[in-house]
């Protein structure tokens, strides 16, 4: 590996391999833990879960890279999912996403320069009749309209401050 | 009294754990009695508070707001009686009560009843009794009782569920697999979402049953990312199930063991098919396998397994206790039972509905859902996802029934229900489904993950107002070698959202490559803005925010757009205050 990989406490992996010791179809499970405490999937990271798991460097980023719900960059203290869904598209969906584009500055799969907001579009957060439909964090916002939809992050820019 | 609060993700997201928290905040003496239910399936009156008087629903009161929390605490605290004149307002109308009354629901039966996470609630309505039932009979019976439903696979395709079942009991192996399939990758779909997160212990109820009628002994239940309620809700169902001896080792005594476990999805529309679902749980890259073998001769880790959809099994518990013939009486010749739909989209009542097989789609969104909202007019309902179809205005009164819904085109699907009216837009609606499924294909196969791009490509450009002659006959090329040159199921129903709007909607497709415009006025780069003269006062506030100065006029005198420099931005609508500007 060479020296301009990240350098994670690889540490913290210990009680997650220990979890699924023994379990040879954990791949993905172990990728979801590494994310959830690493915020994203460093390549050290991916580097140690390969040899941890006997699978090869390739496979575990050829898994990594399969499934959308993994990043390989650090994303924003707050993360916008935008449903993109058939029911959000058929009422509006597309003008959120340019009403968050204005607003922020960056666009699906980016960040904010002051690291506050990450975008990104998702196909569907399982609340249509509420359509269009943004989440945040843990919270989920329907109704939206691109009025509403700035001022929701804008509160929310103001309180991370 | 008490106070029930519908908290499954939708009225969450509608505010229900706000209301609930405000009226806890009041209730520190206990004076009323707290607790919390499900999908109601009346998503467009979230947040909705239940007022029970003993076991009896007595007010449901609709699109309750925090602010209306003291109000309905003081009130429910003081009552003597259920009458509760002060809370009228708030209570739903004689109207919006059909939309449960004109439903039949089997896999919905306890949702919105009972309290998800309470083993003992599932008890107190039969919970865990078909369970019982079921020990006592062979394997070969429930088979047949199932045979005798007629119950069909619910994930889409459509196929029997004791047919299955009994090629898996059927097939070679020590060790059997039983797969629930909770991927629900249809955009626009939320029936297995509502029914894990309502109905947790009838899924289990369900899959207990056929893991017994099959022989296998260990369980996933595969459930998407982006559904952490109804994971959270499952393992506590799971948990309390096996406390109760209902699942784990010698279940009940009878020597059946079997364990259920959860995996959480990582993303990937492929994963809902079968064979690629497997292929993530061994913790794979989500590819098709190609079939036959089908995984009920070698699935998971190459051994027996049968996999079925989340409502699929949400009917089991019921068929066993009822009898397969009470699910066969309802439906149609060759649809039997019940199915639940996601009603969304243009549709004023929009929600959940379950309903028997044969009524008509009209019956549906017009007599349920109470057709189009905002005034506006129907111009087609979209089913089964990226895999279906349009269905226009003319074939609305077609029976809800595999056979006739797959002759318009469309497919029965999962049960999404995406009505649009006529501002949508059917051919970007085309390109919408083909971004989805370019983005989704696995890649393995090359008439999948190129040609959908293609028509991605060209969908895009007649969007644009870039059509050529002969991109219609180009699109349906490509979709019949990617029909025929497809591996699983994603690239082979790939096509049908494009000839579907082909075949019901070819006058819109003609309209943007040969006249540059959008019938619906939807696609922004055929729109084509202009100021009406007689409304425009002069304000001048258009022009000051015209990004790229194509609005040109005097103070208090009418401006004009010059159409060569508009970039179709739409801040001269948005901005006017006199509705002055027009988009033609
Ligand atoms: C691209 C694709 C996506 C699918 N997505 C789902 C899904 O999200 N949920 C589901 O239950 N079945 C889905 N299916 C169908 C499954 O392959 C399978 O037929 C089904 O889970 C079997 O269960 P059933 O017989 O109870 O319907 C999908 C199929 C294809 C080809
Ligand atoms: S048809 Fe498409 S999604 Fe299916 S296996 Fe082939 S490339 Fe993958
Ligand atoms: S649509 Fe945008 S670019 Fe065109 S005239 Fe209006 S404000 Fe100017
Ligand atoms: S904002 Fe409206 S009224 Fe004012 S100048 Fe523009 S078109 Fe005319
Ligand atoms: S389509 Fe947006 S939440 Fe389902
Ligand atoms: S109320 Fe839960 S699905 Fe809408």
């Amino acid at each position: 590996m060479c020296d301009c990989c990240e350098k994670s406490d690889l540490s913290k992996l210990t009680p997650v391999f220990e979890a699924f010791a023994g379990d040879d179809h954990a791949l993905i499970s172990i990728l979801q833990k590494a994310q959830e405490i690493y915020g994203y999937l460093p390549v050290d990271v991916l580097y140690a879960i390969a040899e941890k798991t006997g699978n090869s460097p390739a496979k575990v980023m050829g898994v990594a890279t399969f499934y959308t719900q993994f990043r390989l960059k650090p994303v924003g203290k707050n993360l916008i999912l935008l449903c993109k869904g058939t029911a959000c598209h058929v009422n509006g969906a597309d003008s959120i996403e340019k009403a968050l584009v204005e607003e922020l500055g960056v666009g699906d799969g980016e960040t904010t320069d002051d690291g506050i907001f990450s975008i990104k579009t998702v196909a569907c957060l399982g609340c249509c009749s509420l359509s269009p439909v943004m989440m945040i964090n843990e919270d989920t916002y329907g109704s939206l309209t691109p009025a509403k939809a700035k001022e929701i992050v804008r509160k929310i820019r103001e309180a991370s401050k | 009294m008490k106070l029930v609060f519908g908290e499954g993700s939708c009225g969450i997201a509608a505010g229900a754990r706000k209301v609930r928290a405000a009226v806890e905040k009041l209730n520190t003496e206990g004076a009323v009695e707290i607790g919390i239910t499900g999908c109601i399936g009346m998503c467009y009156l979230e947040p909705i508070v239940d007022v029970y008087d003993g076991g009896t629903l007595v007010k449901r009161l609709v699109k309750v707001q925090e602010k209306d929390a003291e109000r309905i605490y003081k009130a429910v605290a003081a009552a003597t009686s259920a009458a509760l004149p002060e809370l009228a307002d708030l209570e739903i109308s004689a109207d919006d009560k059909e939309f449960l009354e004109k439903q039949t629901r089997i896999a919905l039966r306890h949702c919105g009843l009972i309290d998800p996470e309470d083993i003992a609630a599932y008890e107190a309505v039969d919970g865990y009794k078909a369970i019982r039932k079921v020990l006592a009979m062979t394997p070969e019976q429930v088979i047949e009782e199932i045979k005798v439903s007629g119950l069909a696979g619910r994930g889409g395709a459509g196929f029997p569920t004791w047919f299955k079942w009994n090629a898996a009991r059927n097939a070679k192996g020590e060790q059997k697999y039983l797969i629930c399939n909770a991927d629900e990758g249809d955009p626009g779909a939320f029936m297995d979402r509502a029914v894990i997160e309502s109905d947790p212990h009838s899924l289990i109820e369900g899959m207990l049953i056929a893991a017994y009628a099959i022989g296998a002994t260990k369980a996933f239940v595969y459930v998407r990312a982006e559904y952490p309620l109804a994971i959270v809700r499952l393992e506590k169902a799971l948990a309390a199930a096996k406390k109760a001896g209902l699942l784990g080792e010698n279940i009940l005594g009878s020597g059946f063991s079997c364990d259920i476990r959860i995996k959480a999805g990582a993303g990937a529309f492929v994963c809902g098919e079968e064979t690629a679902l497997i292929e993530s749980l061994e913790g794979n890259r989500g590819m098709p396998r190609l079939k036959p073998p089908f995984p009920a001769e070698k699935g998971y880790t190459q051994a027996p397994s049968n996999i079925n959809n989340v409502e699929t099994f949400a009917n089991v518990a019921w068929i066993i206790l009822n009898g397969g013939a009470a699910f066969a009486a309802m439906g149609t010749e060759t649809s039997k039972g019940t199915k639940v739909f996601a009603l969304t989209g243009k549709i004023k009542r929009g929600g959940l509905v379950e309903i028997p097989m044969g009524l008509t789609l009209r019956d549906v969104i017009f007599g349920i859902g109470g057709g189009i909202r905002d005034g506006g007019t129907f111009k087609a309902v979209q089913m089964g996802g990226p895999s279906g179809g349009c269905i226009p205005e003319h074939l609305l009164d077609t029976k809800i029934d595999y056979k006739a819904l797959g002759a318009t085109g469309a497919i029965m699907g999962s049960g999404g229900m995406v009505v649009m009216d006529s501002h949508t837009c059917m051919v970007n609606m085309a390109r919408f489904f083909l971004d989805f499924t370019a983005k989704e294909s696995c890649g393995k196969c090359v008439h999948c993950r190129i040609g959908t791009k293609r028509m991605h490509e060209i969908l895009t450009r007649i969007t644009e107002g870039k059509g050529k002659e002969g991109d219609v006959e180009l699109l349906q090329d490509l979709c019949n070698g990617i029909k025929a040159g497809a591996l699983c199921g994603l690239g082979q129903t790939a096509p049908n959202p494009v000839l579907t709007t082909i075949r019901y909607f070819r006058d819109e497709y003609d309209a943007h490559i040969r006249e540059a415009r959008c019938p619906a006025h939807e696609c922004a780069a055929l729109k084509k803005y202009s100021i009406d003269p007689a409304k425009c006062k002069g304000c001048t506030m258009c022009a000051k925010k015209c990004p790229v100065g194509a609005i040109t006029g005097t103070v208090k005198q009418p401006h004009a757009i010059d159409q060569s420099k508009c970039i179709k931005c739409g801040q001269c609508v948005a901005t006017c205050k006199f509705g002055a500007v027009a988009i033609g």
